[in-house]
């Protein structure tokens, strides 16, 4: 492993290692670039995981406070835990589910399809499908997606046949286990086919789903170009009087406080701390935050219309039995209008175990109907909504000056309002949801709140022209040259699917024009 | 085959269960309430006999299982204990919480009827304290793996192989899907 100077203003530096900042690491060190990456989290390993609800997700989760607002029923249930994402070498990656799934034509040019929507700030994004299929290609390759390359799918489990049988009898045509960056057959490095273990969530103790920690980090580390600082927190981004950036400041392990200077500073934190660096990093030339003269640093902050539906059976369905996401509903993923929203969603298998299905069947209830619910939970299958979300101005990453994390650094406050659109599409999916399990025999039928968001997307977004979003179509910033946003939050819209494997395959895009614009010395 | 398994250890479970009520020991700063049969103990460091009894009460009444001895709400007591100990915070809103219940009908809560104990709570339901208990409760309870088995809800399978082998696609109903929407696992 390569160990860089602090001085040393050659290497790229990238905040963050979960699925778009590890990917990116690794193919910059495969091209020959040294690259410094700083992970806030410790790194943990299929050996040290822990396959408990709870404590897993003290070992994993982003537990630094922030805040809420809004009128979304996480700010009441869980305020301080707007997003449910990791602090950890790999990132949420170590936490994902592995549904990997291209995104459809249409919904690259969101606001050509869908048309104006009041209270929504709805932009094409700059690139075409077109244009990230090879990458996509490569995105699939790398991470084994079932389905794809001749990669058979996952045998379907328990909650997988009930949602079958329900979906069968309903009519619908398109279900199955999945695409699933998941293992099915093993891998001659070691890395296991999966074991239906069931706790993906929780960072898999076979290694058979995808991580960038076990994957593209060791990769990169491989190549002696990658120096990686775990528990290294980026505060602040540097720059020069010319604007162009020059280093990242950041907290080590114990709280000392360094400066690495950097060529280029990549910017890959997930949708809350991304732009939270952004908007710290303030200065008298930048005095709204770096990158941010469009004023949309933090803004149109998506999570997906999300909820899910759990259902009680007449015997016994132990859900929690292997893959976390076993299946999924595709019929209802297209764009029409007919049913009374735009975009589409897609249904997919999910289970939680008995610690965190108390925690979020219906977050603040108590009394003996909540315990009668949780007496059938073996009994229970359950699906997970995930669908297009509206962009909104208004529903934005900002600095809560009120509130100070470890290093006095104002928290993020994450204000969320949902769309009448997304209102509308998340009842359609109850009720289609609900038919699904009612088709296969359901005794009860429960609709459950969006847990914290999983999917954080959108809050420093890709547009075609500087005043009406923070990066270009490479990610690099419209106003410093050589500032890079590299995860799910370059989103201009958030699409019907599951966003990972459209940040990856942006990360391996965005390889390229980093090593093209060195080569010729236009960054 | 997993099935029947699980089920067995269900019953054999359930017949061990006891329920009881507590009797109260103080020794040396600790308070230590013992359940009638012995069959379970809490050892406090800053709730008293009094708290202990009315939170053990809360707990039970939130998140009624009847075939849950008193034994597992003990256990969110102790937690609920360890927190107010490093918490003087956490120490006074329980304190102050369990006094406001026993002035509601000016008698110990502990001793008023399950129907006037719930009203009460309802009466408070917005307040920090029992947001507190509430949201202590429903973590400490459902993460007490001895009680996995009653909810037939078998946790961690990596030491055992993962549920390949254990019944993950065991359903005894329901359609069987074909080879191309779910293909054969892969066994090596
Ligand atoms: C339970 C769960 C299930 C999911 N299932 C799926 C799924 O099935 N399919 C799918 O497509 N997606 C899924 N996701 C979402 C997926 O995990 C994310 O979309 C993806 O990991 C986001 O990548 P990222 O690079 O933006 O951020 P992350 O992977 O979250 O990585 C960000 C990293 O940056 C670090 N960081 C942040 N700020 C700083 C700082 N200031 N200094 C240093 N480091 C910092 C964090 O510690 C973290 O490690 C799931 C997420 C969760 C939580
Ligand atoms: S179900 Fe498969 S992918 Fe998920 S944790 Fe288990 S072995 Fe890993």
């Amino acid at each position: 492993m390569a160990k860089y100077d602090l001085n040393d203003d050659h290497v790229v530096v990238i905040v963050g290692s979960g699925a778009g900042g590890g990917t990116l690491a690794n193919e910059l060190c495969q091209k020959g670039i040294d690259v410094v990456l700083l992970e806030a989290g410790q790194r943990q390993g299929p050996d040290t995981f822990i396959n408990d609800e709870w404590a897993s997700f003290a070992q994993l989760a982003w537990l630094d406070k922030r805040t809420t607002s809004g009128s979304w029923r996480v700010a009441r249930d869980f305020p301080n835990l707007p997003a449910w994402i990791c602090k950890t070498v790999g990132g949420s990656t170590t936490h994902w589910a592995g549904a990997s799934l291209r995104f459809q034509e249409h919904e690259f040019k969101a606001r050509t399809t869908y048309g104006a929507i009041d209270g929504a700030n709805l932009l094409d994004w700059p690139i075409t499908l077109a244009e990230l299929e090879p990458f996509y290609d490569r995105a699939e390759k790398k991470m084994r997606v079932t389905r794809t390359n001749g990669y058979p799918g996952l045998p379907g489990n328990n909650n997988f046949r009930v949602m079958y049988t329900g979906a069968k009898r309903l009519g619908y045509k398109t279900v199955h286990t999945g695409r699933m960056a998941i293992n099915s057959t093993p891998l001659d490095d070691g890395r296991s086919s999966c074991q239906q273990a069931g706790f993906c969530f929780q960072g898999c103790k076979f290694g058979a789903k995808w991580s960038t920690l076990y994957t593209e980090i060791p990769a990169a580390e491989e190549t002696g170009r990658l120096d990686l600082r775990a528990g290294a927190q980026a505060l602040k981004i540097e720059h020069d009087a010319s604007g162009k950036v020059t280093g990242v400041l950041y907290a080590d392990e114990k709280g000392d406080q360094h400066l690495q200077k950097a060529r280029v500073v990549c910017v890959a934190g997930n949708s809350i701390e991304s732009p939270r660096l952004l908007l710290n990093s303030a200065s008298s030339m930048f005095p709204d935050g770096l990158g941010n003269s469009s004023g949309q640093v933090g803004r149109n902050y998506m999570r997906h219309t999300t909820g899910s539906v759990y259902a009680t059976f007449e015997k016994p369905v132990f859900m929690f039995r292997g893959t976390t996401m076993a299946g999924i509903i595709q019929d209802e993923a297209h764009h029409d209008p007919k049913r009374g929203f735009a975009g589409g969603y897609e249904l997919e298998t999910l289970s939680l175990g008995l610690p965190f299905m108390a925690a979020f069947l219906d977050p603040g209830a108590w009394g003996r109907e909540f315990t009668r619910k949780m007496d059938q939970y073996s009994h229970m299958a359950g699906m997970w909504i995930v669908g297009e979300d509206m962009p909104r101005e208004t529903n934005r990453v900002t600095l809560n000056t009120e509130v100070k994390d470890q290093f006095g650094l104002p928290v993020a406050n994450v204000h969320f309002d949902d769309h009448e659109n997304d209102e509308r599409m998340r009842s359609h999916a109850f009720r289609q949801g609900s038919e699904v399990y009612r088709a296969a025999g359901a005794l009860e039928v429960y609709e459950v709140p969006p847990y914290p968001s999983t999917h954080n997307l959108g809050s420093n977004r890709m547009s075609a022209e500087a005043k009406d979003g923070v990066v270009n179509r490479h990610g690099q910033s419209w106003d410093v040259k050589n500032l890079f946003v590299s995860d799910g939050s370059q989103f201009t819209t958030g699409a019907t699917e599951n966003p990972t494997l459209t940040i990856v395959a942006l990360a391996i895009r965005q390889a390229e024009f980093i090593r093209d614009g060195m080569a010729k010395n236009e960054i | 085959m997993g099935t029947r398994r699980i089920y067995e250890n269900r019953r054999a479970f359930l017949r061990k269960l006891v329920q009881g009520t507590a009797t109260v020991a103080i020794a040396g700063g600790a308070v230590s309430i013992v359940g009638v049969d012995g069959a379970w103990a809490m050892s406090l460091q800053s709730i008293d006999a009094r708290g202990a009894k009315t939170l053990l009460r809360m707990a039970r009444l939130m998140y009624p299982h009847d075939q849950l001895g008193d034994f597992y709400y003990a256990k969110v007591v102790e937690d609920l204990d360890r927190e107010a100990t490093g918490s003087p915070e956490t120490a006074r809103l329980l304190r102050d919480g369990v006094a406001v219940l026993d002035e509601a009908y000016g008698q110990p809560w502990i001793e008023l009827s399950e129907g006037y104990q719930l009203q009460v709570m309802e009466k408070i339901s917005a307040e920090p304290f029992l947001g507190k208990v509430r949201g202590a409760t429903v973590v400490s309870l459902y993460n007490n793996p001895t009680l996995w088995p009653v909810f037939a809800y078998q946790g961690s399978s990596a030491e055992y192989g993962g549920y390949l082998d254990r019944g993950f696609d065991d359903l005894a109903w329901g359609e069987i899907p074909d080879e191309e929407a779910s293909p054969e696992a892969y066994r090596g």
